[in-house]
């Protein structure tokens, strides 16, 4: 295994969440998906929304993954796009909250009904729209427990789902 | 007072020292055109084709250090830039490339001549703007000249919608523009400094490898680099785009290094157990197979571009920031601590490279009967060493010949399409730079079939009066290619043979330029002799051995130990892998 300053292996697969603060202007998400697809690099998930409307920023959160010499390079060719203020490992800055939010919509009627509201229950899920056939759970939680909600709720009647991707953001009290 | 907004294109570009601008009007940039009609300080150069219009603007950059600037209409004109916005991001050069575009509200509509200009240029550009608020004009643009030349220049595209460019607006001559976000690292960490200097007292067997970065940071950079090598005594290699970074001439300097670099460049390489890279990027041309690069080397990379880190090669310490703050501070570092190398180790070290230098392996059979490259650049160096002289290439055989017979003893005189690989470049370029330097000699190697790329700019040199001489290294074939096609695909030379060749001498005539050809030896330093004498452009038609080969040569997936000197050696590609390399 090789060693550079930066800590940097050669071998082994990560998954990092990263979070880019970019102004909020015209095709800024497109340089940001341009780039991946035009340098061949993953995304996993990509959410992207304005949080500082007087400043006009907004927040791309980003899961991506690959060697940790990839994934440097995507934090350096990140930060040289020129609308990107910050570019902020949330996996390599140790302790952050992740989660995605999750839409489920289930064809549900008898002994089903009950076992999909039963399990729903187990994951924290909400029954967000009922019909007399359907319901419609919403769960948010991190990626993991959202493909363990779907994979139970399969079985079930799945008949349709809408996730979000994942928001991330660190912990403690340190501006980043 | 109110002006439209294209006249506050013009006085934008005016503020921002701008004197010349290369171009092709067009429906969509129509006010533009009737702006710089209604004026004296801004030059416009009239192209062909707007490739040239881009790589006129990077040859007037690279010689100058300037922002080049470019103005071409909407649609096609934009579409055709994109090669020419593409070869300046891949070699780092400043432009700026204003686009017109169709009115804001049939954006989308596919109008006439309407193309999704930010879109297409998105992945070619360093960054670009659609301007759709004329108050907003004149600082997006003077924002544009500041991302194109800070951190690593390059090229940035200012998208003009007809109707911004047509309303009114205030002008106020704007200070000093920065952008909110984009902030380039200039100076490299102090500890990592120190680190370096330790790391570079120890060497035995070190390197300096310097790419087009010192010319990008300017002539204090290539000042310092010399420092560098004076104090520390250790060898130089330049990359194709760093040539003239480093003196030519220089007893230290020990040739260009990659796939048609010198063998004991190469060779010091590969066995060097120090490096320090100083802008430049590991590009697959110069390190050759990974796993053989400088396999016992501890490597210092100097670059502005973190990005440019790790990127193929790991390093052991990065500085990231300008190559002049960079080499100033390990300077001052190396004086505080009346740092010394290890001499006697040094000693050994260029006993060695001596050795592999007395190889001479730039040496070819000469000819009575046939011109060979080689001696016609030769003898192009020994009538030019003395002058004034630019030169730009095209690309291929030609233009490795070029990097490997000229010699530079300064930045800014060398102009090659590196990163991209562009044929067509050399000649729009050199009228670039001509412009720029009009009292200098300026010569483009061609290679014929590179030539016809661009060669409508003829008509462009013949209107301004460019004493543009093109030295065409005239092989009939597409040079480079051919040669792989006789190494790698047995001898099957697939359309690479150029039939229907102008009679480059009547075509030179038919735009009123001297044509020259010369067919034996013996005629070419009378050739070179009248080129240069010439008070105006010139077409030079040099024919030389077509089957003639660039050596040495590392083949494609070798390490740079595996060198090959000659058509005798074993070129063919080591691995699976190498086939498949470009």
């Amino acid at each position: 295994m090789i060693h550079g300053r930066w800590g940097i292996e050669v071998s082994g697969v990560e998954r990092h969440t990263i979070a880019c603060i970019v102004d909020n202007e015209f095709g800024v998400l497109a340089r940001v998906v341009g780039l991946f697809s035009g340098r061949g690099y993953n995304i996993e998930s990509l959410t992207v929304a304005v949080v500082d409307v007087e400043r006009e920023l907004s927040r791309i959160t980003l899961v991506t993954s690959g060697t940790r010499m990839i994934i440097e390079q995507i934090k350096a060719q990140l930060g040289r796009l020129v609308p990107i203020h910050q570019v902020i490992d949330l996996t390599d800055e140790g302790p952050h909250v992740e989660r995605e939010l999750a839409l489920l919509r289930v064809e549900s009627t008898g002994e089903k009904r009950a076992e999909s509201l039963r399990i729903a229950e187990v994951f924290g899920a909400r029954a967000v729209d009922s019909t007399q056939e359907s319901l419609v759970f919403e769960i948010t939680d991190t990626t993991d427990k959202l493909d363990s909600f779907i994979d139970h709720m399969g079985p079930l009647g799945l008949i349709e789902i809408a996730r979000t991707g994942v928001v991330a953001i660190g912990r403690g009290a340190e501006v980043p | 007072m109110r002006f439209t907004g294209s006249e506050v294109v013009i006085k934008t570009l005016i503020d921002n020292g701008v004197d010349v601008i290369f171009g092709y009007p067009g429906g969509a940039v129509l006010p533009i055109y009737d702006a710089i009609f209604k004026q004296n300080e801004l030059r416009h150069i009239l192209v062909r084709h707007e490739q040239a219009a881009v790589h006129a603007a990077e040859g007037y950059a690279r010689s100058t250090g300037k922002v080049g600037v470019v103005l071409v209409t909407s649609g096609p004109g934009a579409t055709n830039a994109v090669t020419g916005l593409t070869d300046a991001l891949m070699d780092s050069i400043p432009v700026v490339c204003l686009t017109g575009q169709v009115p804001t509200h049939l954006i989308g509509n596919d109008a006439f001549q309407e193309a999704d200009t930010i879109g297409i240029t998105r992945p070619c550009t360093k960054h670009n703007y659609l301007v759709k608020d004329v108050h907003k004009l004149s600082r997006t643009i003077s924002e544009a000249f500041y991302v194109a030349r800070s951190g690593r220049p390059g090229p940035v595209v200012v998208d003009l919608p007809k109707d911004v460019v047509n309303a009114e607006t205030n002008y106020e001559k704007l200070g000093k523009i920065e952008h909110r976000s984009y902030r380039p690292v200039t100076h490299a960490e102090p500890s990592a400094v120190e680190d370096a200097v330790t790391l570079v007292e120890s060497a035995e067997r070190p390197i300096i490898y310097s790419g087009g970065g010192i010319i990008n940071s300017g002539d204090r950079a290539s000042k310092l680099l010399k420092e560098l090598a004076r104090v520390t005594g250790f060898p130089v290699t330049n990359t194709l785009m760093g040539l003239g970074g480093y003196p030519g001439n220089d007893p230290q300097f020990i040739g260009m290094l990659g796939m048609h670099g010198t063998f004991e460049s190469n060779m010091a390489m590969h066995d060097c157990d120090v490096m320090i890279a100083v802008g430049a990027r590991f590009d697959d041309r110069v390190t050759g197979r990974l796993s053989d690069f400088a396999p016992v080397a501890k490597k210092i990379q100097i670059d502005i571009d973190r990005s440019s880190i790790n990127k193929n090669v790991f390093v052991d310490i990065p500085l990231v920031g300008d190559a002049a703050n960079v080499l100033e501070a390990f300077l001052a570092v190396w004086k505080k601590r009346k740092s010394t190398t290890n001499k006697k180790a040094i000693e050994n070290w260029w006993e060695q490279i001596e050795r592999w230098r007395k190889v001479d392996c730039l040496k070819y059979e000469n000819s009575q009967s046939t011109i060979k490259p080689q001696y016609a650049l030769q003898r192009l160096h020994e009538l030019t060493k003395d002058l004034d002289v630019y030169f730009t290439t095209e690309v291929g055989q030609h233009q490795m010949w070029a990097a490997q017979f000229l010699r530079f003893d300064e930045p800014h005189r060398w102009m090659t399409s590196g990163g991209l690989g562009t044929m067509g470049y050399g000649f729009p370029a050199a009228m670039g730079v001509q412009i720029a330097h009009p009292k200098s000699l300026v010569i483009d190697v061609a290679g014929e079939a590179s030539f016809l790329m661009n060669m409508q700019e003829l008509s462009t040199v013949t209107q301004y009066r460019l004493p543009v001489k093109v030295f065409i290294m005239n092989n009939e074939y597409m040079g480079m290619v051919r040669q792989w096609q006789e190494f790698f695909h047995g001898g099957r030379y697939a359309e690479s043979y150029t039939d229907s060749l102008p009679d480059f001498v009547a075509l030179a005539e038919a735009y009123g330029m001297k044509g020259l050809r010369a067919t034996k030896p013996d005629e070419v330093d009378d050739l070179i002799t009248e080129m240069i004498a010439h008070d105006g452009p010139v077409v030079a038609d040099v024919m030389v051995e077509k089957m003639e080969n660039v050596f040495p040569m590392i083949p494609a997936g070798a390490g740079h130990h595996e060198m090959k000197l000659g058509s005798d050696d074993d070129v063919a590609p080591r691995t699976e892998d190498g086939m498949v390399l470009v």
